[in-house]
């Protein structure tokens, strides 16, 4: 004889998954997959789609001047990858080596510069490398040149303005990573008879690699697409992969091309998400 | 205490990691600093520091002085609509995302990434087209909803990293004691994430009110934030005025962290407060 | 006669104002198994972990076999350590893990590969090299533990509570096991556990430590037999303490006067007027239900506690103190309430002199 089952209530699960599920589908997923959808169409003449398929857009991408772009951003972005982890891990450490209490506040000292308007910060990078800003006058006092640089409006400024921009989220996963290696760990290994740089090569590196290849994605995807840092520190003169999408939808009204262009930043996010569910065997993305 | 090598050289490391981290900092707050500085600056435009005044805080609270103080409530107000949408769905949606198990549910998780992950023009220009193509007029609403889409996941993410597994127990105990599924969410279940849910709206406020990409591609032509108000006039120049609105803006929050942790300390003292007084009365009474 | 192998002398350790370790003196012999033996925050962790080179020491001398170690980084001590919750590298096999300090003296991969397996076989982990950490379970996590600290030869092995970790009847398996290996190696352990069973089950020698002091170093039986004070005494085993003031010493025989009757007891270095205390195990003590030579003692049943193994009964003296007394059988007609005499042979029961707080109240 078998008890009815009692089948189980969906309303909850509805009532707390429902919106958050709805909301993604119709706001990413449909958006994304339209994004893809238009890529392959062609360009109005006044602007706007025709929906007649062709691979126009991804012509033109491939055209010179175009690809030129896509290769400078892609080498900016590693640089400032690169850079934003030689610079935050160091750092990482240093706060995830403290105690508990004293880490949390030297992340909150961490956070409290970002809550200030991430424009008037790049604006003040501006200040600082202009022609007769502080940084020309300190070189010619100190008799390192003859006369001013300019800074303003150049690839270098850019890449300092990305580099400032986005080495604390480069060092939060990081420091996430790291807090978690146990001491003992660290402790055995020298126990072992390891020297710290060897401790170092083989047990801590690997060990927080999670962490740093988060860190890799959070600065990496984000400077490749970047816009606003290019068009306050680059003045319009320097483009990224960032300013002609956002061109295409502004004056120059090559929707296609921009989707296309979308399309391309989309594949290379998915490639490296793609690695890191590979080599980073977490399940859940501990990206915060 | 006589130190020894050993002790010797891990003090000059601590000196040079030490001075490392100070000068890391250095880095963060030195545009901060400079920003504050220039609101002081005596000169029309932000081009060179010119001497101290205080005109352009005045001129702020002048009454000619409207665009920066529209632009800034225009921001506020969709900080403001857009974290409550954010942490009401965000809330529930971490919290039955962690519970239960449905089909699509990777895929909802998976999606829930877009956002953080893929640059933030993609994502605008992705929903632009559709709501261009559909016909919605762009404006107030759309950069809420643009908003919202990328303060969300955030919000999941910070509610999930919240909830410890007690979290089932907790409901079950109430549950237990006679209360329905409303009560236990209400009178348990909110409560025993609050910093969770304060985490994360303070994390949407911030993400919503500094936001420039979205807020400018899916603007009217008519209103704009004030991030894209500064954007737009950083060609002409930036003047100092509004360096003095966010030096406020920063000094406002600053304020309120400090208030909050007052509030917080306050409230823990009477609890000790108390706490001694009822050990006394038991004491005493034995 | 063995040498010894690790020397402390003086050793102080202050965290802040914290003094946790107070001018510690200690030899170890080598071969032997010694326990640190004490409650949480003694100071037994703390002092492994300076032998072990992961503090130092803030005064007093270190020294592995003769040599001063105080300068050196655990990476230069030649002693291991096994951890208490193993501390294996999740992101090694069992092989690697093993093979790491070997790896890191950069010893010819064959031979490394001939020691791997026969540590593996030693601590009965053969078969397990690709395994990794999380697909082991805690007493398999504890074996490669141990096998990778033994592989790099130490002279002293370094044990911070390995074993807490684990149920009950693994954790007395194991301390069998480190037994037999530490006798066949002949390497000396030092031992640090909360648990006096254990100590008693697995040493050569206990050093009981309490609030960053040792109080008692012996084989044992002779800290068992033997307390020197009150909290050895406690600590160790289970023992019924009772206050009192001896009236009369004869040849050793001590006549002490308690506010529960006049007991005897026997020791040496006591007199007359002394105020001390006298330790008597429960599995010593003798009862009769009535009154006779000897059995000086009355008191009455409070309850019993039937443990499967003993039973012990607990009753209360006329002053209120508990004593309890354990059998492995009891006459079943005894109830809560019923009036006993208590006895015991003097030689073993325990005087044991206050500590000088004690004495002035």
């Amino acid at each position: 004889m078998s008890t009815p089952r009692r089948k189980r209530n969906p309303l909850p699960a509805i009532a707390q998954a429902g919106p958050v599920s709805l909301w993604m589908i119709l706001f990413v997923t449909l958006p994304m997959l339209f994004i893809i959808y238009i890529s392959f169409m062609t360009r109005g003449t006044f602007g706007g789609v025709e929906y007649t398929p062709t691979l126009e857009a991804y012509k033109t991408m491939m055209d010179a001047t175009y690809f030129a772009v896509i290769l400078k951003s892609l080498q900016v972005a590693v640089v400032t990858t690169l850079v934003c982890l030689l610079l935050g891990y160091p750092f990482a450490y240093f706060i995830a080596r403290k105690p508990p209490e004293t880490a949390s506040r030297l992340i909150m000292l961490l956070m409290i510069p970002l809550w200030t308007n991430s424009l008037m910060r790049l604006n003040a990078w501006m200040l600082l490398f202009q022609t007769n800003g502080p940084v020309n006058k300190f070189l010619l006092s100190a008799g390192l040149i003859h006369s001013p640089i300019t800074f303003i409006y150049t690839d270098g400024l850019v890449l300092l303005g990305l580099i400032t921009n986005f080495l604390p989220f480069a060092v939060l996963p990081m420091y996430s990573s790291i807090e978690k290696l146990q001491t003992a760990m660290l402790e055995a290994s020298a126990d072992l008879g390891a020297k710290p740089s060897v401790t170092f090569r083989k047990v801590t590196l690997p060990l927080t690699f999670p962490g740093i290849f988060s860190a890799i994605i959070l600065t990496f995807i984000p400077a490749l697409g970047t816009y606003t840092i290019t068009d306050m520190l680059g003045g319009g003169k320097v483009l990224y992969i960032g300013n002609i999408i956002k061109n295409q939808f502004g004056t120059i009204r090559n929707w296609p091309l921009g989707a296309a262009l979308s399309v391309l930043l989309l594949v290379i996010t998915a490639l490296l998400i793609f690695l890191y569910s590979r080599f980073a065997r977490i399940e859940d993305m501990e990206v915060l | 205490m006589a130190k020894n090598r050993r002790q010797q050289r891990r003090r000059r490391g601590k000196f040079w990691s030490n001075l490392y981290a100070v000068l890391i900092y250095g880095m963060f707050y030195l545009p901060v600093l400079v920003m504050i500085q220039f609101s002081f600056n005596d000169a029309k435009r932000n081009y060179s520091w010119e001497g101290f005044t205080t005109q352009w805080y005045g001129k702020l609270f002048s009454f000619g002085n409207h665009d920066l103080w529209e632009s800034l409530a225009y921001s506020l107000i969709i900080a403001v609509l857009a974290t409550a949408i954010s942490v009401v769905i965000g809330v529930l949606g971490g919290l039955g995302l962690k519970k239960f198990e449905f089909r699509g549910k990777r895929f909802i998780n998976l999606m829930l990434y877009v956002p953080i992950v893929v640059p933030e023009i993609v994502l605008a220009v992705a929903m632009l087209i559709i709501f261009m193509t559909v016909g919605i007029k762009l404006g107030l609403g759309t950069i809420v909803v643009g908003h919202c889409t990328f303060c969300i996941p955030y919000a999941v993410v910070t509610i999930k990293g919240r909830i410890s597994g007690d979290n089932d127990t907790l409901q079950e105990a109430s549950m237990d004691l006679g209360a329905n599924r409303v009560q236990t969410f209400w009178r348990v279940t909110i409560p025993s994430i609050l910093p969770g849910i304060t985490s994360a709206a303070f994390l949407s406020f911030t993400l919503s009110i500094d936001d420039v990409i979205m807020s400018n591609m899916l603007a009217s032509a008519r209103q704009s934030t004030l991030p894209v108000l500064i954007l737009s006039v950083n060609r002409t120049g930036i003047t100092p005025d509004i360096n003095a609105l966010t030096t406020i803006m920063v000094a406002v929050m600053l304020l309120g962290l400090l208030v909050l942790n007052l509030i917080r300390r306050a409230l823990r003292k009477r609890e000790e407060r108390l706490e001694a007084a009822e050990r006394l009365s038991v004491s005493s009474g034995q | 006669m063995a040498d010894s192998i690790v020397s402390l002398r003086h050793v102080d350790k202050w965290y802040g104002d914290n003094h946790v370790v107070k001018d510690l003196n200690l030899e170890i012999m080598e071969g032997e198994f010694l326990t640190l033996l004490g409650p949480s925050g003694c100071g037994k962790t703390t002092t492994l972990r300076m032998i072990a080179g992961f503090e130092d020491a803030s005064g007093g001398i270190i020294e592995v076999q003769g040599e001063r170690v105080e300068e050196k980084e655990p990476y230069q001590r030649d002693v291991n350590t096994v951890f208490q919750n193993y501390s294996l590298f999740p992101h090694m096999t069992v092989f690697d893990n093993v093979a790491y300090g070997p790896t890191i003296r950069k010893v010819p991969k064959a031979k490394i590969k001939e020691d791997v397996t026969r540590m593996l076989a030693l601590v009965q982990m053969s078969g397990y090299e690709r395994r990794k950490p999380d697909a082991l379970s805690g007493g398999q996590k504890q074996r490669v533990a141990i096998a990778r600290a033994l592989i790099n030869n130490p002279r002293v092995l370094l044990l911070d509570e390995p074993l807490g970790a684990l149920d009950l009847k693994l954790r007395k398996q194991m301390q069998i096991e480190l037994k037999r290996l530490q006798r066949k190696l002949g390497i000396t352990f030092v031992y640090v556990t909360h648990d006096q069973e254990e100590a008693m089950t697995m040493s050569d020698r206990i050093a009981v430590m309490k609030d960053g002091v040792i109080l008692q170093v012996d084989a044992p039986l002779d800290i068992y037999d033997r307390p020197n004070c009150r909290f050895v005494a406690d600590f160790i085993g289970e023992s019924n303490i009772l206050d009192g003031t001896v009236i009369s010493v004869d040849d050793g025989l001590l006549t002490v006067e308690t506010p529960d009757g006049i007991l005897t007891s026997r020791g040496e270095g006591f007199q007359a007027g002394e105020k001390i205390c006298v330790s008597i195990r429960p599995e010593y003590l003798s009862v009769s239900r009535q009154p006779a030579e000897g059995f000086t003692l009355r008191a009455v049943i409070r309850d019993f506690i039937n443990m499967g193994t003993v039973i012990k009964t607990n009753l209360d003296l006329p002053s209120g103190q508990e004593i309890r007394f354990s059998r492995f059988e009891l006459d079943p007609d005894l109830r809560e309430g019923d009036e006993l005499y208590l006895c015991w042979d003097p030689a073993k029961s325990v005087p044991i002199h206050l500590d000088p707080e004690e004495v002035s109240p």
